[in-house]
């Protein structure tokens, strides 16, 4: 276990927790300020890969994909935002979590109708390909790089849109106080549907980064989706700013813990226990961390509805 | 109070159930037997997350978890040559028991949507820790065979284990029953209408929710139990997360707040999941917008669509 690999873990366990807040992002501003449980994300995280497979094959380019699969994610879902989700708003938490379960079945149906139920792959981008150099003989891919950088870009971009922008003094009044800033003229449910639509984009911006990475196929957004909670859980309901903490911290646990835990554990234990108990607990390592922050702050680590 | 027509159907379901076994074979229909056996074990799945769902206002998205553990005494000590099915069923029930009590108290320290998405995340960590344990068959699950009981139970029989199932069914029924009728009960049912208010007269809410929560686990171990019996073959699958939702939607299809709503919803579920699977592999492109169509127009269930319908403070 050297140094070196160790570094190598730590920056795909920060490349990971990237991918974490480009998802949980969108899913924490929805469950913040419209108090609104939607499994159904990522199904959208989901759409988001195979609108880009297809752009991809249509275009033969990977930047011009990402330029058209934003609105189309975005398109989709404002769609059902109107269609479904609005009317839900009001329902208590039990009715939306069974009706967004109901839509993630319908996803993965139509994405095996429409694309078959295979993995799809996509070819890496030409211009991220490659490796480079950041530690000496330690080459590291351009590719997951870029993901690094479009997290970063998506986080400032988002505290610049919520703490300096009316939209973003909006939809932090609409948080706190609903009906008075429906009272005050402000029309409330365009808003919700834009902030749909913002973190439906973003799902779909992490669709297009893992298609490169990971494998395109139907079910993917629900391993994904089930880790977003972990990291919302973690970081506190509706806090960007926990969210980019969160899930850094996860990203980082659970890359190192499942790469160096059964190392560290075979210098303690006896080989065969070792070699049983690693695996098992680094699978564990995330959840425990999340039950370990919930006993000593039950609302998470930054226990804001906005922020 | 329950009234006549509701009485009647009940009389009418456990009578159809009794006498079950013998038609079916002598109509040679063995499959039937297997599906209605299923049914009944996920109807005390669905009784237990009732309980919760519908009597505690606590949504409780990982159910599958305690289905797991008991599905997994079984195989485990099988695994070890232990197969006494009284062993099996202790393990169950005190092994879900043990989990729901660890789940439940950091679950109930928080509320809402945290609550939704703890259970979910824990029942996600026992179902990568099935996979992660290879010794007992990692991700592809392990087989294992039916629980022994002594000369005069023998599961193997199917008939027998038929109502074995059943026997578990009525008891289930019986305390659910029992339990949301009794002074417990009302307490679990008041803290949902206005916590403030029971905290206020001085009930320890967190303290018999807690318990609420491991009795509704220990029954879901039992159905867990008689699963691994019925289907002799134990995966992680039983604990993912999908399960956990499958019998939430049963609760919902047969109405919540009931007793015995849950167990037509499980039945409508399964059959409906048989009818439409056999016609298209796309079932799930119906069933998905349906379920959305329920919850919005109909979210009395079936049991709340029968006439006399009254507030949820009787059965």
């Amino acid at each position: 276990m050297s140094v070196l690999l160790l570094l190598e873990q730590t920056l795909n366990g920060i490349q990971f927790g990237v991918f974490l807040f480009l998802i949980s992002a969108g899913l924490t501003l929805v469950f913040g300020i419209m108090n609104m449980v939607n499994l159904a994300h990522g199904s959208l995280y989901m759409m988001g890969a195979y609108y880009a497979v297809t752009f991809v094959e249509m275009t033969g380019s990977f930047l011009l994909a990402l330029v058209l699969t934003i609105p189309c994610a975005m398109l989709t879902g404002v769609l059902l935002e109107l269609v479904a989700l609005r009317t839900l708003y009001q329902r208590d938490h039990m009715d939306q979590v069974l009706a967004t379960f109901g839509l993630i079945l319908f996803f993965n149906e139509v994405v095996r109708i429409f694309w078959g139920a295979a993995a799809q792959s996509m070819p890496l981008p030409e211009i991220f390909d490659g490796n480079v150099e950041i530690f000496p003989d330690a080459p590291y891919p351009v590719f997951r790089l870029a993901i690094i950088a479009v997290g970063i870009l998506v986080a400032i971009f988002l505290y610049l849109l919520i703490s300096r922008t009316r939209i973003g003094m909006l939809i932090r009044a609409g948080a706190s106080n609903r009906p008075m800033v429906g009272a005050l003229g402000v029309n409330i449910r365009f808003l919700y549907t834009l902030v749909f639509g913002l973190g439906a984009a973003l799902a779909g911006i992490a669709g297009v980064m893992a298609g490169p990475i990971l494998s395109v196929e139907p079910g993917m957004g629900e391993p994904m989706l089930i880790l977003a909670f972990v990291v919302i859980v973690i970081g506190g309901i509706g806090s960007i700013r926990g969210a980019v903490v969160a899930s850094i911290i996860v990203g980082i646990f659970e890359t190192v813990g499942r790469s160096t835990l059964p190392f560290l554990l075979s210098q303690v234990l006896p080989q065969d226990a070792a070699q049983t108990a690693g695996p098992a607990i680094a699978s564990m390592l995330i959840y425990i961390l999340m039950a370990g922050v919930l006993f000593f702050k039950p609302e998470g680590l930054f226990p804001a509805r906005t922020g | 109070m329950l009234n006549r027509i509701k009485i009647s159907l009940l009389v009418a379901m456990f009578a159809a159930l009794l006498v079950m076994p013998p038609i079916l074979d002598a109509l040679e229909q063995p499959f039937y037997l297997a599906l209605v056996s299923r049914i009944m074990i996920f109807a005390i799945a669905a009784i237990s997350l009732d309980l919760l769902l519908g009597y505690g206002g606590l949504i409780s998205f990982g159910h599958a978890a305690y289905i797991g553990i008991g599905a997994y005494a079984v195989a485990i000590l099988n695994f070890y040559d232990f197969d006494s099915g009284w062993l099996h069923l202790f393990f169950a029930i005190f092994g879900s028991a043990l989990v729901a009590a660890v789940i439940g108290a950091f679950s109930l320290r928080t509320g809402g949507l945290y609550f939704i998405m703890i259970t979910l995340a824990f029942t996600q960590m026992l179902f990568f820790l099935g996979i992660s344990l290879e010794e007992y068959g990692g991700d592809d699950g392990i087989n294992t065979t039916r629980s022994v009981f002594g000369d005069w139970i023998d599961l193997d029989d199917s008939d027998t284990f038929y109502y074995f199932i059943l026997f578990f069914l009525g008891l289930s029924t019986l305390i659910a029953w029992r339990l949301v009728n009794s002074r417990f009960g009302m307490v679990i049912r008041g803290a949902h209408s206005n916590e403030a208010r029971m905290l206020a007269i001085g009930y320890p809410v967190f303290r018999y929710r807690l318990i609420a929560f491991i009795l509704s686990g220990a029954m879901c171990g039992v159905a867990g139990f008689l699963l691994a019996n019925l289907t002799e073959f134990v995966t992680p699958e039983f604990m993912h997360w999908f399960r956990s939702g499958e019998i939430m939607i049963m609760v919902l299809l047969g109405g919540m707040g009931t007793v015995f709503g849950p167990i037509f919803g499980t039945a409508v579920y399964l059959l409906l999941e048989d009818v439409l699977s056999g016609l298209t592999q796309h079932w799930w492109i119906i069933f998905g917008p349906l379920l959305v169509i329920i919850i919005l127009f109909a979210k009395e269930g079936l049991w709340g669509l029968l006439p006399g319908r009254e507030d949820m403070s009787d059965d």
